[in-house]
């Protein structure tokens, strides 16, 4: 069964706009770097790694990533609400998901911006 | 006396017992879910992979003989569709939202239509970049 009380304005909303925001921003960003891809052909090192670390590329790899995380944390959110019921696991579920999106996106800015 | 009649409404929640008669969108929906649920899993090691394939020629190296493993091109073969499963039907679920194609008939073909491209570009990245 299921028994939501809905309380206050805009309950979700944020989330599924975010959610098919970052969607959208996705998508373009991966048809944008596959075109880049294609363009450039077999890759070796320099070549590679030249792609990110020119300066628009790199911003907009961010935010795919940034995209990417917070996507994922709406999803896998929604994951545990749909199939955990008890409320401490699934609440240690959602904390461990937020902590591992956060360490992957300092992971990437450290990545990137490395390059 | 009029009658009283409480219809009890089917609640499909148990999830595998319906996995398995679901039309061509719930398929759809359902690997959108399960595609999601890999590509989340497997973040940590691609974020370890691109640092490895941008970091040095070392680094390089070392990418290139892990993704050269027949084991990792399996699994890159299932990533790969996962993604492109993930992205059709996503593109998909973001015109119905749109209110478009959300009939039952056009909600069928567009859903026939994702699984059609989204095999069809996997198999042809497969045979062009991991083979």
């Amino acid at each position: 069964m299921i028994n939501r009380i809905v309380v206050g304005a805009h309950y979700g909303l944020k989330d599924w706009i975010i959610q098919r925001a970052t969607a959208v921003v996705m998508a373009f960003y991966s048809i944008f770097i596959v075109a880049v891809f294609l363009a450039l052909g077999p890759a070796d090192f320099e070549v590679w790694r030249s792609i990110f670390a020119n300066g628009p590329v790199k911003f907009f790899t961010f935010l795919f990533a940034l995209s990417l995380f917070y996507h994922a944390w709406i999803g896998v959110r929604d994951l545990w609400m749909d199939y955990i019921k008890p409320v401490s696991v699934r609440l240690t579920l959602h904390v461990l998901t937020i902590l591992a999106l956060t360490g992957y996106t300092a992971w990437i800015a450290a990545i990137l911006w490395r390059l | 006396m009029s009658e009283l009649r409480i219809r009890k409404r089917p609640k499909y929640l148990d999830l595998f017992s319906i996995m398995f008669s679901l039309p061509l969108p719930g398929v759809l929906s359902i690997f959108h879910r399960v595609s999601g649920v890999g590509l989340f899993l497997v973040l940590a090691p691609l974020l370890w992979l691109f640092q490895a394939s941008v970091t040095s020629p070392e680094s390089f190296e070392c990418f290139v003989r892990v993704a050269a493993h027949p084991v990792t091109k399996l699994l890159f073969a299932g990533l790969i569709w996962a993604f492109l499963h993930h992205f059709c039907a996503g593109i998909r679920f973001l015109f119905i939202d749109l209110d478009v194609g959300v009939d039952l008939a056009a909600a069928r073909r567009s859903a026939a239509i994702v699984f059609g491209v989204s095999l069809t570009l996997t198999a042809l990245i497969c045979w062009r970049v991991l083979l």
